[in-house]
């Protein structure tokens, strides 16, 4: 493969990448909390889309919307029931609940649809080969790039240019500080950690012709959505935006160089980074 | 001391008293050397499964030592683990090297060394930061196991191991796992007493310090970040061992000695027993690997689910496992 095919194939699982864990970095920088259930609610929404696209014959798009909608709800159902109870929690409640919702979720998701790996049917239009000019390449990836490019510039918008983003980042930087100032921190977080998780849901969908989709995927990609997290710095969309491009590159070039290498490469990587910058290749120092 | 009676007599200060008497021996805790060598007279047939508990619960009273008393969230301990199992594993494959005493303190320095070097680099890192460290030191790893597969078997391991006789007396017999059960035993037995000497002793009250108030540790001076390496150190030394005694006993080893299953597993079982009270390794590893021997064959998919459950409800409503819930039914039946 030459560089430039390999550059867009690494950009556009790096953008899915990127779908999912956007959600992760800001509920984490929110309230600390250490959430390993997210890449389950990427998995839920790829199952909602395969779902609603076989028994209620919706056109691919419109089950991505459907899968956004139902995981945000469940998540709100959960965010409010048990999550709530967490926040003041030690990490270890934190991670322990985590695992367990994980494994509910997969075993879940075992019992109503089955262990077998799912397919998604793409539309006609996003099948083909698209022709740049200097090459021709798959026009899902292509799209792909474009969506994630557009999604972490209406989110940069959102939390640079509304107040709801202003509000965000304030809880992110200084949480008693914004709650001293009338910011509702526990409004704001069921509704970051709505839109996160239906985020990764939408991930999940879109994902899955690069990804897979199957019951393992939340504990399969979990260190890699925890990855592209750290590294790009807690609560901050464009530091996870570089980093999951970083690892998505990265990942996507070391997988073709060194294919024995397998996944190796991208651990030593995040170890190497992590310890360089604690906080983040892209996070800021904390105060 | 003797001069100057105390002000208050320690009778009133039940606290301090406990606290005082907290490194003495107690009658009941002979319960579970008498319980597992009661097993071994009881279930005969059952001996495989014995081990493999043993082993377990030598791997989980390591893990007490970092999580319960020190305090450090590691998802990473299986690297410990494998890097024992994988140090007893080559030895006796590429170096004809399968006497198993000796194959055990090979384990405990590789893995201690291990524990000791990244230890030294790590600790310096905390939350979420420190458990993506010690998961992607334990992925890494394990890639390399996979990767260098002419040496570690790679993806299918390492089947039909060999060791020669417990100090050349006792052989290990594939088919009877008396030997191993009994050898097992005497290891945990060994592991156990190093880490009740360590947790009782002023080092392991320095942990819990640092555990319950990092601030307030180092504002007293204490070592922190020394005292940190070093439980970290002995935790994966031990770890090491217990993952060698898993290699001798079943003759195998695969990738699966460094999974996030296994890291994962580990510290599953240490919370459900109950963490920071050293015998929630032994209560937490028999109630999973009952409950697991008994129902994952058979229904997989409810096993996690079951398992998944329990671990929500453990989070949320008995934060210290099976024991701590047991304290404080007690606690409060004294009270009535």
């Amino acid at each position: 493969m030459d560089l430039a095919s390999i550059l867009l194939g690494g950009l556009a699982s790096g953008m899915v990448l990127f779908v999912v864990s956007v959600g992760l970095s800001v509920t984490m920088g929110l309230m600390g909390f250490v959430n390993l259930a997210h890449g389950g609610f990427a998995m839920l929404g790829g199952y909602a889309v395969a779902l609603l696209m076989r028994h209620a014959g919706l056109p691919f798009f419109a089950a991505l919307a459907g899968a956004f909608v139902v995981v945000a709800a469940v998540a709100v159902v959960l965010e409010r029931l048990l999550y709530a109870r967490l926040y003041a929690a030690a990490e270890l409640d934190q991670v322990l609940f985590t695992i367990g919702l994980t494994f509910v979720m997969i075993a879940t998701v075992t019992l109503a649809v089955g262990p077998e790996s799912q397919t998604l049917v793409l539309p006609a239009w996003l099948r083909g080969q698209t022709d740049l000019g200097f090459l021709s390449y798959r026009s899902y990836s292509l799209a792909l790039i474009a969506g994630g490019t557009a999604l972490m510039l209406a989110l940069w918008l959102g939390l640079e240019r509304t107040r709801l983003g202003a509000q965000i980042r304030a809880a992110v930087d200084n949480r008693r500080m914004a709650q001293s100032l009338g910011v509702d921190v526990g409004r704001l977080f069921t509704l970051v950690f709505a839109l996160g998780s239906g985020l990764a849901a939408v991930g999940g969908g879109i994902g899955a012709e690069i990804l897979g989709l199957d019951p393992q995927y939340p504990l399969r990609y979990l260190a890699y959505f925890l990855i592209v997290v750290a590294v790009g710095g807690l609560g901050r969309v464009s530091g996870v935006f570089f980093a999951a491009l970083l690892i998505g590159v990265l990942d996507f070039v070391l997988k073709v160089r060194f294919p024995q290498g397998g996944t190796m490469f991208i651990y030593a990587l995040a170890l190497v980074f992590l310890l360089l910058r604690p906080q983040g290749i892209f996070g800021r120092r904390g105060p | 001391m003797s001069a100057v009676p105390p002000a208050t007599s320690p009778s009133t200060l039940p606290a301090a008293l406990e606290a005082a008497r907290r490194h003495r021996l107690r009658a009941w805790e002979a319960l579970p050397w008498v319980a597992a060598l009661g097993a071994y007279f009881a279930f005969p047939a059952q001996l495989a499964f014995g081990t493999l508990v043993l082993v377990t619960i030598l791997f989980a009273l390591s893990l007490d030592l970092v999580l319960g008393y020190a305090g450090i969230v590691t998802l990473g301990h299986a690297a410990f683990f494998g890097a024992g199992a994988y140090t007893v594993g080559m030895l006796a494959a590429h170096a004809g090297w399968t006497e198993p005493l000796s194959g055990l303190a090979a384990a405990a320095a590789v893995a201690g060394l291990l524990g000791l070097g990244s230890g030294w680099v790590l600790l310096r890192t905390q939350g979420l930061t420190l458990l993506m460290l010690t998961l992607s030191t334990m992925a890494l790893l394990e890639q390399a196991a996979n990767m260098f597969a002419s040496w570690t078997g790679g993806f299918d391991g390492m089947p039909g191991l060999e060791f020669k006789p417990i100090l050349g007396l006792f052989g290990f017999d594939v088919l009877y796992f008396r030997s191993q059960y009994l050898y097992a035993l005497a290891v945990l037995f060994l592991g156990f007493v190093v880490l009740r000497t360590v947790a009782y002793s002023s080092f392991g009250r320095s942990l819990t310090g640092i555990r319950e108030n990092l601030l307030r540790m180092h504002a007293v001076g204490a070592p922190v970040r020394a005292r940190q390496r070093a439980a970290y150190a002995i935790s994966a030394a031990i770890a090491g061992v217990a993952g060698a005694v898993f290699v001798q006993t079943t003759g195998y080893l695969n990738l699966g000695v460094l999974s996030l299953d296994r890291s994962a597993g580990v510290l599953i079982i240490l919370i459900l027993g109950g963490y920071g009270r050293l015998y929630g390794a032994f209560v937490g590893a028999l109630a999973y690997m009952l409950l697991e021997h008994s129902l994952s064959k058979a229904y997989p998919t409810a096993w996690q689910l079951g398992l998944g459950l329990l671990l929500m409800a453990v989070a949320l409503y008995a934060r210290n496992g099976i024991l701590g819930l047991a304290a404080a039914w007690r606690r409060k039946w004294a009270a009535r």
